[in-house]
């Protein structure tokens, strides 16, 4: 790590201000272009000593997100309400081996921080990055110290109170070497929050041997767009995991996360699990480059798309070693007249013409076939389709909480009774 | 519950049941009925209206009932949804069930098992049958005839029906396979019938191969979308193997009668 006096520290600042700048009004390559003002100012929240004292109508929906107010089964914690960062926390059993801190605090504390902000996701890539450096507020910084195991999980929500503003986050976690953990990240609304603006930018360093899997939950309501840019660079050996999981309405998400596997035998698995409804527009997916020898990915998404709402899967796997190996698939089954889905899976191989890359990509109704042969067995056919979802949607996330397995149970029966 | 004719329970009385599909009539005035406890057999060629038979019975398909009744323990179950009739006791073990990729094979018999009372031991039967190497399987997919037939087998043992329809328990299976699906077939029908004579099958056959597992009570031939001639199975299968289908001399007779 290179060292850094306080005035390259300014250059670099400036220079990623320059660039934010001219990057304004530049369009995302993806996804439905929205305009978001810059964010209200911060309003001062009075920090929590325990996230028990939260309000019960945010504790609720944070539940909602997979967040345990109690931190009975969490390692650490990390609460953003708005623009403030209300409550950090580590539980005793592992102070010395995981941080958690507001990232403003983290940049402060840790120069060579400096290196690794805006590495992964360039800062004027589009005009929502360019919004984040210009006007963000918050974010995490997560680090898991070299070797620690982490049992328990790390919680981060990010929580909008009020209508109609928005939260702009730049997040970076840093896995040491060797280190293993599992994160939750809670994304929401307040319970009558409606209408809101997200920009997560999220930057993940995996180093040798590290493991890390990371869960997002978003749990928006109908007038909320999203957007999130993600880079993720994986080590030797090293191993990321990323789970997103999406149950609610939501009015626009695009998202296209970039897991590089620089480093020799590094993995990679992105789990995609979401729900288009009402009028969502979403736009996900996911960018797994095999850079590395004996590098390996799967990138798997499951949609289902009710109401009018719109779903466009993507994925790609760029193959840049012989010896690297993925699979894609995107499966999506459609559930309404008016609802339309895409998949687009792609597979790119550079110079590496022994890479062993397949994909698999499916998108149709519940088979009507499947349905009446399940009701010949005695099923109603609110059970019959009810099995189907619930099979088809079934993806190893390791690690998810209680809640949201219960809560996806529930949506599911929700969409059922209104598909049939 | 007896059906209403004479001469003791009737599982299942067909009277005079025309089908079309798609504004074609498939079936033509059938009439059959299956005491309880007997196995049935149906014989006819390709096209003749059999499995189109079973499914009606079951309630599958785009099958418009245009005339007659179907009575099963004495209730009426023509316009029936189809998941009724299984829970009120008919089970079919299709010719070709279609491949369930959502769905193992162990997660449907569990699921089965929860459905129909919860005690029936879905894992002896999967034993039994030598099913367990396809419980973590998705449902179908790339399964041998042999294997799709004992999958079917194995739900109708937890389902515990007292009627059974078997659309060509032999077809698709290799030699081998025949003896397993075979005895299979002959211990789900003798199951209940020993104890309480009730359980019934109305079993399609090309090759008349499952009629050395199966003390069959009586044989139909079906042709061009009507019962021709019935009497012994094993006798009409022979006259079918002589002299064909078309050759039968009982079926000419009615053919030329009408």
């Amino acid at each position: 790590m290179s060292k850094n006096s306080s005035e390259t520290i300014k250059d670099k600042q400036k220079k990623l201000k320059d660039r934010a700048l001219n990057a304004q009004n530049k369009r995302a390559i993806y996804g439905p272009d929205i305009d978001i003002s810059p964010p209200s100012e911060a309003t001062d929240e009075a920090s929590l000593s325990s996230l028990k004292d939260l309000e019960k109508r945010l504790a609720e929906a944070s539940l909602l997100a997979g967040i345990d107010v109690d931190e009975k089964n969490r390692s650490g914690s990390f609460f953003q309400r708005g623009n403030s960062v209300i409550y950090e926390g580590i539980k005793d059993a592992y102070q010395g081996k995981i941080e958690v801190l507001t990232i403003e605090n983290a940049l402060e504390k840790y120069s060579w921080l400096w290196d690794y902000w805006w590495s992964l996701v360039p800062v004027d890539m589009d005009k929502y990055t360019a919004l984040v450096e210009l006007y963000g507020r918050g974010g995490y910084f997560i680090r898991i110290l070299p070797g620690a195991k982490i049992e328990e999980p790390i919680q981060s929500c990010l929580l909008l109170p009020e209508n109609d503003s928005s939260q702009l986050v730049h997040n970076i976690v840093v896995a040491e070497e060797d280190s293993q953990a599992q994160i939750i990240t809670g994304c929401t609304g307040a319970p009558t929050v409606n209408k809101g603006y997200h920009l997560g930018i999220s930057e993940f360093f995996i180093k040798k041997g590290a493991s890390l899997s990371f869960t997002m939950v978003h749990n928006w309501a109908e007038d909320f767009h999203v957007r999130a840019r993600t880079g993720v660079q994986v080590e030797d050996e090293g191993t990321f995991v990323n789970n997103y999981l999406l149950l609610q309405p939501v009015r626009s998400i695009q998202a296209y996360p970039r897991i590089m596997l620089t480093g020799r035998g590094a993995r990679a698995r992105s789990n995609t699990v979401v729900f288009g409804q009402k009028e969502a527009d979403l736009d996900l997916g996911s960018l797994i480059e095999l850079n590395g020898e004996n590098t390996s990915g799967d990138a798997i998404s499951r949609a289902l798309s009710t109401d009018s709402s719109r779903v466009m899967m993507r994925g790609r796997l760029l193959a840049r070693s012989n010896t690297s190996k993925a699979h894609l698939e995107c499966k999506g089954m459609i559930l309404s007249h008016s609802s339309c889905m895409n998949a687009v899976p792609e597979l790119w191989v550079e110079g590496a013409p022994q890479a062993d890359m397949t994909h698999e990509a499916a998108v149709g109704p519940v088979s009507q076939e499947a349905v009446e042969y399940l009701m010949s067995r005695g099923f109603t056919e609110e059970e019959s389709v009810a099995a189907i979802l619930q099979g088809f949607l079934q993806v190893d996330m390791e690690g998810l909480p209680d809640i949201l397995e219960e809560m996806l149970q529930k949506t599911l029966g929700k969409l059922v009774k209104s598909s049939l | 519950m007896c059906g209403k004719r004479k001469g003791g329970c009737e599982v299942l009385e067909i009277e005079n049941l025309t089908v079309s599909a798609e504004g074609e009539e498939i079936l033509k005035d059938i009439s059959l009925d299956i005491p309880g406890g007997q196995i049935h057999i149906l014989l006819g060629p390709n096209g003749s209206g059999k499995t189109t038979l079973l499914r009606t019975i079951m309630g599958l398909g785009n099958l418009r009932v245009e005339k007659g009744r179907i009575i099963f323990k004495g209730q009426d179950i023509t316009h029936m949804p189809v998941d009724q009739r299984a829970r009120l006791g008919i089970g079919i073990a299709m010719q070709k069930a279609p491949v369930i990729p959502e769905l193992t094979l162990g997660e449907l018999t569990n699921m089965m098992g929860e459905k129909h009372g919860g005690t029936r031991n879905a894992s002896q039967y999967s034993q039994q049958l030598n099913c367990d190497y396809l419980q973590n399987r998705p449902f179908n997919e790339n399964f041998s005839g042999g294997e799709m037939k004992r999958g079917e087998l194995l739900q109708l043992l937890i389902q515990d029906p007292s009627l059974i329809l078997v659309d060509e328990p032999e077809s698709g299976v290799d030699l081998d396979n025949i003896s397993v699906v075979g005895e299979a077939l002959r211990n789900l029908l003798k199951a209940r019938r020993e104890v309480e004579k009730e359980r019934s099958g109305l079993v399609i056959t090309h090759t008349g191969n499952i009629m050395d597992y199966l003390n069959a009570d009586r044989g139909y031939v079906m042709l061009k979308g009507r019962i021709l001639c019935s009497g012994n199975p094993r006798d009409l299968f022979e006259e079918v193997e002589k002299h064909g289908y078309e050759g039968c001399k009982e079926c000419q007779k009615i053919l030329q009668k009408q």
